[in-house]
């Protein structure tokens, strides 16, 4: 589904990603994990265009990401990204964040949009809020509605960006679950997470990044269950981050 | 349809004319700049001090200054001022106070801008500055000195300097009182000669190469200065 | 220092047909007009060369920042002179403008001028106002498939737009103060009738102080104006950006 083959990118002098190179298969979950700086963000977005890169490429589904000729627009569409800081748009309701994209970029009509966007609504427990505006939301609300929104274009494949990073304790557990559902309906899916009981929980794969590369790729129960295996620098990170 | 312009106008005689008008402009905008900034720091201070009719008397000036033209303000001192000066200290109807009432109406009007500079530059040194100086022990005149008028004076210096560029552009206003600065002064040459178009085209160009390079250095300094 | 108020100046006949009052109203009339086609127009250029600003193609950005500078560098006296005195000869259309009334010449100078320099700092604006938005709205409206332009007119500049609402006020207020240089190439506009009636009337104080008063009236109108927009466009729960 999604293949990253050799992808190197520098801001400047400095290199972000170093021949970096994996793939998801349909299906699969992927957890990204690493310190900070490591290049997880940047890699995920890459994926969809948002970075562009220098060397390698990306396909997405048999169509390559960086290739001039692709219509990144409608590829985009296909593939659904949840962000940090949710980004929901803020001069909108709820229901017109979750069928504007529907509207403009897939041709929806209107009230077929707002039928599929209240029914997602509806999945993450968040129908009542449907004319309130996000910034009337809590935050573990709008990522909630994000991940709707990402939904609502009906992606083949799902990424998360550190989606409950920015989320106060109380809440990251409301967002963990939709993730867990969506995982467990067989939705491709690639989350740059710290959240370890996450990816114990539904991911297939752990990949550990440092330093821009890619140092560990391994099935989650390798990962975590075989820990003297893996890299020095995993175990580093592994040590300080499950004894919180 | 080619324009000749006419380039012998750019003759020493010329120069010195436009020279002599590029001084007036300078002074006008060196007195109103450091004027403004006297002035302006008093009404910054009484805008934030605790003194109700200081505040409200600061508030309003400022208030004022901002919702009148610069032009109407020349025309009114220029029209205005020079008999009442005259009545006030029995001067000759005959001394030309031109020079004396722009200079006053800029540095007044002048004020009014700088003092909103100024006092946002106090504000904008954060409250956690003042709570630590003062928890360790510093009082009030302590704490403004060593602490927040030199954070805030360098955040405002590259704002004071900008103000001081428009300053400069805004003395071709005295315009309207005769007063021969250097837009003046390049204006009658060109009714004189029947150039205007090239006159006021030299101008524009001069004016532009002044302002273009100071607001240059003034963003490098606020580059350096920025905390 | 002795001086008589004669407020009931502004009643007395200017000639057959108007009162001096007659006079400033006419005055404050083409004020607003002034203002009012300077700022439609000076939005239009303004947003447009704001989004041109901010956007990767190094022409649109540059140019944009040129126009900028050269409007920001000269003052506006002297762009006001060039608009009524130099155009129109180096135009090539210039001698069908040489030929119209001089009130059509004063007002389209003080139109235009005032339209393309209010424009640049509103460019500044709009720049300033779209560079405040996070990064993430563009990303996350780029994600969903959106193109470019769909990102800018339907995520970007609804709220950039709304967030500089504070400083477009002071812009669309000076764009009314900076009208009155308009008088010096003669258009009667407030400030013009107000030095015409000091020549008329030798009523210097009554004139200006009336003067004075209708342009901080039209201060305030505009403010309140503002005002209730900002009110209108309110993003609920929104406090600032970042």
């Amino acid at each position: 589904m999604i293949e990253i083959n050799n992808v190197s990118k520098a801001y400047g002098a400095f290199q972000v990603l170093i021949d970096c190179t994996t793939q998801v298969a349909k299906g699969e979950v992927v957890v990204v994990c690493g310190p900070s700086g490591s290049g997880k963000s940047t890699l995920i977005k890459t994926i969809n265009g948002l970075e562009p890169i220098q060397k390698g490429d990306i396909l997405v589904n048999g169509t390559n990401v960086c290739s001039p000729k692709t219509n990144l627009s409608k590829l985009r569409s296909k593939v659904g990204m949840v962000f940090q800081h949710f980004e929901l748009f803020p001069h909108l309701t709820i229901t017109e964040n979750l069928t504007l994209g529907q509207i403009k970029v897939l041709g929806r009509g209107k009230d077929e949009a707002t039928e599929k966007g209240l029914k997602l609504l509806e999945r993450v427990g968040l129908k009542t809020q449907a004319d309130k505006h996000p910034g009337q939301l809590s935050g573990g609300q709008q990522q909630r509605v994000a991940i709707a929104r990402a939904l609502s274009m009906d992606p083949v494949a799902m990424l998360f960006d550190e989606p409950t990073s920015a989320l106060d304790p109380e809440m990251i557990n409301e967002v963990l679950d939709v993730m867990v559902e969506l995982a467990r309906e067989g939705m491709t899916m690639m989350c740059v997470t710290h959240e370890m009981g996450f990816a114990k929980k539904v991911a297939h794969r752990v990949i550990f990044m440092d330093e821009g590369k890619i140092l560990e790729d391994t099935p989650k129960d390798e990962f975590f269950g075989n820990v003297d295996q893996r890299t020095d620098r995993a175990k580093q990170f592994l040590s300080r981050i499950l004894h919180h | 349809m080619a324009y000749e312009f006419d380039v012998s106008l750019i003759n020493p005689a010329n120069l010195k004319v436009l020279g002599e008008g590029m001084v007036v402009s300078l002074e006008i905008t060196l007195t109103g700049v450091l004027v403004g900034i006297v002035w302006g720091s008093i009404l910054a201070m009484m805008r934030l001090s605790s003194i109700r009719p200081l505040s409200w008397f600061a508030e309003a000036y400022v208030t004022v200054c901002r919702s009148i033209p610069l032009v109407m303000v020349l025309l009114w001192f220029f029209l205005i001022v020079p008999q009442l000066l005259q009545k006030t200290f029995n001067l000759s109807a005959a001394t030309d106070l031109r020079m004396t009432s722009s200079l006053i109406a800029f540095s007044l009007f002048e004020a009014a801008y700088c003092s909103e500079i100024i006092r946002a530059g106090i504000q904008g040194v954060s409250r956690g500055q003042l709570f630590a100086a003062q928890a360790l022990g510093m009082h009030y005149g302590q704490v403004m000195h060593l602490v927040i008028l030199p954070q805030a004076f360098r955040n405002m210096l590259p704002l004071l300097l900008m103000q001081g560029i428009i300053l400069f552009q805004d003395t071709s206003l005295v315009y309207v009182s005769a007063l021969a600065d250097f837009f003046g002064r390049a204006y009658d040459i060109g009714e004189r000669d029947g150039r205007t178009v090239d006159m006021l085209l030299f101008a524009g160009l001069v004016y532009f190469v002044i302002c273009f390079f100071a607001s240059r250095v003034v963003k490098r300094l606020q580059k350096k200065a920025f905390i | 220092m002795s001086y008589l108020f004669h407020w009931g100046v502004f009643l007395e006949q200017a000639s057959s047909s108007e009162t001096y009052l007659d006079w400033i109203i006419s005055g404050l009339k083409v004020t607003i007009a002034v203002g009012l086609c300077s700022w439609i127009i000076a939005l239009a250029i303004g947003s447009v060369l704001g989004v041109m600003r901010t956007s990767q193609n190094k022409w649109a950005s540059g140019f944009a920042g040129a126009y900028v500078e050269l409007f920001r560098n000269i003052p506006l006296l002297v762009q006001l002179f060039i608009w009524y005195f130099v155009v129109p000869e180096l135009l090539p259309g210039g001698d069908a403008i040489k030929k119209m009334s001089p009130v059509t010449q004063q007002f389209l100078a003080g139109v235009i001028c005032l339209g393309t320099f209010t424009a640049a700092r509103i460019c500044e604006q709009v720049r300033s106002g779209i560079s405040s938005l996070s990064h993430g709205q563009r990303n996350a409206s780029l994600a969903l498939g959106l193109t470019s332009s769909q990102s800018y007119r339907y995520v970007i500049l609804p709220m950039a737009f709304r967030i500089i609402v504070p400083p477009l006020t002071t812009e669309f207020v000076n764009v009314f103060q900076n009208s009155a240089v308009a008088s010096t190439i003669g258009l009667l506009d407030l400030a013009g009738q107000g030095r015409q009636l000091v020549d008329y009337t030798a009523r210097p104080y009554e004139s200006f102080i009336a003067v004075t008063l209708l342009y901080c009236l039209l201060n305030v109108a505009v403010m309140m104006l503002m005002r209730w927009i900002e009110r209108r466009v309110r993003v609920p729960g929104f406090i600032g950006s970042k």
